[in-house]
């Protein structure tokens, strides 16, 4: 029996006589973090031109989506810092509805009555006036192209924290004779550059001493001709009730006074008074500015998605090109585990690269667009944890079966295959 | 011969081995095989005659149909396949005919691989990797690339990987198959020396001088073995020449 050479008979009994002795069975060893990365990048090194093409799949769609959300959260966060220079504590009175459809009006007192609640910092108001107001008089009457006069008390200006663009505002002395100041909107249709030039109101000429900037709280304003109200009520037949009243209060307090303000301005029928806050439409705005995108972010979902069916084409034949070296890695001791990790993690790089590279490309192009138009750049963080852990995912999904292919793969085979 | 001392003496152990394959194709029609630990041993036949199928066998690569396969004393066809594999990591080195080099990677990091799944921290394999390719002759190779290297080098370095571990067992398929007579000479010198180190090599060839260069030679045909002895024995009784390809 130690003789090398045995025949057959003899073997049959040094096998029975070693069945006995039970061995340990041998246990595979784990292959660390990095070596896993190692074969996984060994694999992608190979073929680079292939890896380039693959990745870049992926990285178009994640560019788009990158992209697509940074640029609408620029947009937005372009509207919240405007809304936090405008402030969000103004408040519009203006008459609501009756309960019988007739014509409201705010009482004459209106807003000397806002004045005195405690918080108010200021108020004032404007009153409607039915005449019109034109370049010249040879103009008909019913073209008013859009535009209106309203009186208007001193304060406004103060209130809506608007800016004159040039000439000067309404004083205790202007106010009385026939002078008016522009709304920005005004002044241009009327096709008024500077103060000084007469304009037909009613039917008499008023002079222009002022146009005021664009007034993004109150853009009412923009497309009106202000005049005092002395003026209002002696050139123009006003009633002295106004028509909108404006008041700013104490950020904290803007919901209290919102509850007082139907019974200051208007104790007799309260419900005929509607108030409202201009900020609320430029917070709507933000808002709808994080929503619009849906569209194209779905595009860039498509793009993934073709980009996660490339990488599954490339690991797919991957595998088939591959069968010699799989065969290998088995006769080396590669479990089917193994054999899968590798081709998982390979496809899990490949989609990662293209990750990596679309989450950069959208930051540029997020940067870039934001800067053009004058927006601070914001590139959530949240996009680019979604947009890798979406990588991550595809490349799971795109691995998957390539790589249980693989190692369902006998090694006789895989290693007989040329 | 009742050693329950020396388990490893009887490194292959096949008893009654068969192997059909769907189709019908009956691979191995019975087949007993002993090896002690420490043989040189050629196995040759035929195309077609089963012993590509004996290799897969040995090599842990494949089961029998029937018949129990033992190597180093663990029983093939009762393993899970993560403990085969296992087995190959720890047990058994495999020399390839076509090489199965990883093409763009060193020779460095071609042997390294032999120890990948034994579970051996990078930098060891590195070590022993360059120090196996030194014992391969091949210390001024060590950065080639496979394209790089003569046919002769590139099966030196196949070795290299897989001896890294030190295997008891090594299985040589056809490894002068793709080599001209002096690199295939020193392809089989290199083979002898690990014999003469200890190691079981076990090599299928279809070369006659290869063959009869071993000390034990198997003949096998139509899936049985038909011949098992010293190449002395077998030049006087077998009735026709090696090579009846």
């Amino acid at each position: 029996m130690t003789t090398g050479n045995t025949t057959t008979g003899n073997t049959t009994t040094g096998n029975a006589m070693t069945t006995g002795k039970a061995m340990k069975p041998p246990v595979p060893a784990r292959l660390g973090p990095g070596d896993v990365a190692r074969v996984g990048l060994s694999g992608l090194r190979a073929r680079p031109a292939r890896v380039v093409l693959s990745a870049l799949g992926i990285a178009i769609g994640i560019a788009t989506m990158v992209s697509v959300i940074g640029i609408s959260a620029s947009g937005q966060e372009e509207l919240l810092r405007r809304l936090d220079r405008l402030g969000t504590n103004l408040l519009r009175v203006q008459p609501g509805d009756s309960f019988t459809g007739g014509e409201v009006k705010l009482p004459a007192g209106a807003v000397a009555m806002v004045d005195r609640i405690g918080p108010v910092f200021t108020a004032s108001g404007t009153g409607e006036v039915s005449a019109s107001i034109r370049r010249t008089d040879r103009i008909p009457k019913e073209e008013t192209g859009g535009i209106n006069v309203q009186a208007t008390t001193l304060g406004l200006l103060q209130t809506l924290d608007g800016r004159v663009r040039t000439g000067v505002w309404l004083n205790a002395a202007t106010e009385r004779y026939p002078a008016a100041v522009l709304g920005s909107v005004a002044a241009d249709r009327l096709g008024i550059q500077r103060p000084g030039v007469q304009v037909w109101v009613g039917d008499r000429w008023f002079t222009v001493i002022g146009i005021l900037d664009t007034v993004p709280l109150a853009p009412e304003i923009d497309r009106a001709a202000l005049v005092g109200i002395p003026a209002a009520r002696a050139h123009l037949d006003f009633d002295g009730h106004p028509t909108t009243v404006y008041e700013r209060s104490a950020e904290s307090s803007v919901e209290a006074v919102r509850e007082v303000l139907p019974r200051t301005v208007n104790p007799e029928n309260p419900s005929e008074v509607a108030v409202s806050r201009p900020s609320d439409a430029l917070a709507a705005r933000a808002a709808a500015a994080g929503t619009f995108t849906g569209l194209l972010l779905g595009l860039g979902a498509v793009a993934l998605l073709v980009g996660g069916v490339g990488v599954a084409n490339t690991m797919v034949i991957s595998v088939l090109e591959r069968r010699r070296e799989i065969g290998l890695r088995r006769s080396l001791g590669a479990t089917r585990g193994q054999v899968r990790t590798q081709f998982l993690t390979e496809s899990l790089m490949l989609s990662a690269l293209g990750g990596a590279a679309g989450s950069a490309i959208g930051a540029v192009i997020t940067v870039a667009y934001a800067i053009a138009r004058g927006w601070p750049p914001v590139v959530p963080a949240w996009a680019l944890g979604g947009g890798l852990t979406a990588t991550v995912v595809v490349g799971m999904v795109a691995g998957l079966y390539p790589a249980v292919r693989a190692s369902r793969l006998p090694p006789t085979v895989a290693l007989s295959s040329t | 011969m009742t050693t329950p001392d020396r388990p490893d003496s009887k490194i292959i152990e096949m008893t009654g081995v068969t192997k059909h394959y769907e189709g019908g194709v009956h691979a191995l029609r019975g087949v007993d095989l002993t090896v002690e630990a420490g043989e040189l041993l050629a196995i040759t036949g035929p195309s077609g005659s089963g012993k590509s199928t004996l290799l897969h066998l040995i090599g842990t690569l494949d089961r029998p149909s029937s018949g129990t396969v033992r190597i180093a004393g663990h029983d093939v066809g009762k393993l899970a396949d993560e403990r085969l594999s296992a087995l190959r990591a720890a047990h058994i080195g495999f020399v390839f005919q076509q090489f199965h080099l990883a093409a763009g990677r060193s020779a460095v990091d071609n042997v390294a691989d032999g120890l990948l799944y034994a579970g051996r921290p990078v930098r060891l394999r590195r070590e022993l990797a360059v120090a196996a390719l030194e014992r391969v002759g091949l210390g001024h190779r060590l950065h080639h690339r496979p394209h790089e290297l003569s046919g002769g080098e590139q099966q030196r370095v196949a070795i290299a990987r897989a001896v890294l571990g030190d295997p008891p067992l090594l299985l040589a398929d056809e490894p002068t198959g793709n080599l001209d007579s002096a690199s295939g000479d020193a392809v089989l010198g290199l083979l002898r020396d690990l014999h003469t180190e200890g190691t079981t090599v076990l090599i299928i060839t279809h070369d006659h001088e290869v063959a009869t260069g071993c000390d034990r030679l198997v003949r096998v045909r139509d899936g049985e073995i038909v011949f098992d002895g010293t190449a002395n024995d077998r030049a006087s009784t077998a009735p026709r020449p090696e090579g009846a390809r």
